[in-house]
């Protein structure tokens, strides 16, 4: 097989804005510069998560009163909420990357693809375990057969199907090009699912009972939500980016830039 | 669409339906399969229980998805196997073209048949009419989704180890919207209520998997051949 | 204020929210180290595949 860079050349249009920006997204579709940018860029997205987490955590375990309903049960939210909204976006995450290397044949789509999927299905497990301990002092059992939760957990058989493909075939390119088509797929199916398990909640139940529904939510209360949710996000973000560097590693392993930068790493 | 392109799709299809009609014996088994998993249920609930009249409908629909998922690998295993897979990739004609002409002819051998013998078992378990008619309607309605999805999922996993386990991995999350408004279709039905917008949603299910899984099958047949 | 003592307690439901917390730290923990850990381990490895090239005359 050719030598393959990880991105096709492409003719560049003449205007000269268009095609610094070109330039410029263009380079993180090599490898070896988005494994450098990996690298300086992690570090301060850990730090900004963590303080984003240390706002969220005292903000919503001692600042934030308790619920008039739920009492201090319902601080399961500030888990909650962020890994199942953090679920759904590393799966669209997940899908954007895998078409830009299905369609454009750009490389990093496919690493970024792969690394995304053990970090989702981990936030898909978190939010059915956090929404099973929610639920049981509310409604008496460990399992609610909710139309978000059932959705969540049909996010996670998607995740697992994903992530068994990815084991299945051996060729790392092959793998990640059937995911990426398994995961477009999968986005198009999802709002379906929903809608579906939406109708099928409501079978037989007169009035519609959303256990999870949104309540109207105090400012105090909502504050710490959003600090804990863009502390997830910016965690995703960092891990996805030490993911990334692995995969790279992987992908690139008998490339020159791989064997300099780890013949470097040993001598240290 | 050429002449040339519709000819190729039609012989995709002749082939497919000959070897299936060759292998005819091998096709009874996803239907034994079937009607051991629909007469398993008696056995777990007991005989003179109303829950089975009540629950039939249900895990007929079950019993079909998990009896497809075993009808699926041989869409692409076969022409894996001897090699002509890889002629159908290489073909001038367009792929989601033929791709499509494959789930047909899974649809015709491996889906018509398990529908018939639903209808059949739930007549013979004493299922009432309506309840029977909108069950059938639902499984007609329902399909080709599965057929189509399913054809997918069997480019996906073709030539793996544990392609067939993995298969129904895939497969039945996506099954599951069809399973909902097909099994509320019937169960509706037994009540009395209408269920003009199960059929309409399966029906339009039906639609949006014609549009698009060919392409993606296509582009899943293309990244697993390299 | 809330004291100590009542705090941990969380009105009740101590053992339903500090488990959620408790497994939202390890989830968290784990996508943090383990590859971290699988760097370091690919570094290692693919370095040491490098030396004997190197090392040969």
């Amino acid at each position: 097989m050719a030598h393959d860079t990880g991105h096709t050349c492409k003719a560049v249009t003449p205007d000269l804005h268009t095609s610094f920006m070109f330039e410029r997204f263009h380079k993180f579709a090599s490898p070896p510069h988005f494994h450098a940018f990996a690298r300086t860029l992690s570090p301060w997205l850990f730090g900004i998560s963590a303080l984003l987490f240390s706002g969220g955590l005292v903000g919503g375990l001692v600042l934030a009163p308790a619920d008039y309903q739920q009492g201090d049960s319902f601080r399961i939210i500030y888990i909650h909420v962020p890994s199942a909204w953090l679920s759904m976006f590393t799966y669209m995450v997940m899908a954007s990357a895998g078409a830009v290397g299905l369609i454009w044949k750009v490389k990093m789509g496919d690493i970024v693809a792969r690394a995304c999927a053990p970090i989702g299905a981990s936030f898909t497990l978190l939010a059915l375990a956090t929404g099973s301990l929610w639920g049981k002092p509310m409604w008496g059992t460990w399992w609610v057969w909710d139309a978000r939760l059932t959705a969540e957990l049909i996010l996670l058989f998607l995740y697992f199907g994903y992530l068994a493909l990815q084991s299945a075939i051996e060729d790392r390119r092959a793998a990640a090009r059937a995911g990426a088509v398994l995961a477009i797929v999968g986005v198009v199916n999802i709002p379906i699912i929903h809608y579906s398990v939406e109708w099928w909640s409501t079978l037989h139940q007169g009035a519609t009972l959303t256990k999870f529904g949104k309540p109207s939510i105090e400012l105090s209360m909502l504050m710490p939500l959003l600090a804990m949710t863009l502390g997830f996000k910016t965690l995703f973000a960092a891990v996805l980016l030490v993911r990334a560097r692995c995969e790279i590693l992987e992908f690139e392993q008998h490339t020159a830039w791989v064997r300099e930068l780890t013949t470097v790493t040993e001598a240290r | 669409m050429s002449n040339a392109a519709i000819t190729a799709a039609g012989a995709v299809l002749m082939r497919d339906l000959q070897r299936a009609w060759r292998r005819r014996g091998e096709l009874m088994q996803p239907l034994v399969f079937f009607t051991i998993t629909v007469y398993l249920f008696p056995l777990a609930i007991g005989p003179a229980d109303d829950t089975l009249r009540i629950l039939l409908p249900s895990i007929v629909w079950v019993a079909v998805l998990l009896s497809m998922t075993l009808t699926l690998p041989d869409v692409f295993a076969v022409d894996h196997a001897d090699g002509s897979l890889d002629h159908l990739a290489l073909s001038p004609h367009p792929l989601a073209l033929l791709v499509l002409m494959k789930a047909a002819a899974h649809w015709l051998s491996g889906a018509a048949p398990l529908l018939v013998l639903a209808g059949l078992l739930c007549a013979v378990f004493g299922l009432e009419t309506y309840t029977l008619r909108a069950l059938l309607l639902g499984l007609l309605l329902g399909s080709p989704v599965l057929s189509l999805i399913g054809t997918l999922a069997s480019a996906l996993t073709v030539g793996l180890r544990g392609g067939t386990l993995l298969l129904a991995l895939l497969t039945l999350p996506m099954y599951i919207p069809v399973l909902i408004f097909g099994t509320s279709a019937a169960r509706n039905a037994a009540l009395g209520i209408p269920v003009e917008a199960e059929m309409f949603l399966l029906s339009g299910l039906s639609v949006l998997a014609l549009t698009l899984t060919p392409w993606a099958t296509a582009a899943a047949l293309r990244a697993r051949l390299g | 204020m809330k004291s100590l003592a009542e705090f941990f307690a969380m009105g009740g439901y101590a053992t339903y929210v500090w488990s959620a917390y408790a497994l939202a730290a390890v989830v968290l923990i784990w996508n943090i180290v383990q590859p971290l850990r699988r760097e370091r381990q690919l570094l290692r490895s693919l370095g040491q595949r490098a030396k004997p090239r190197r090392a040969a005359p």
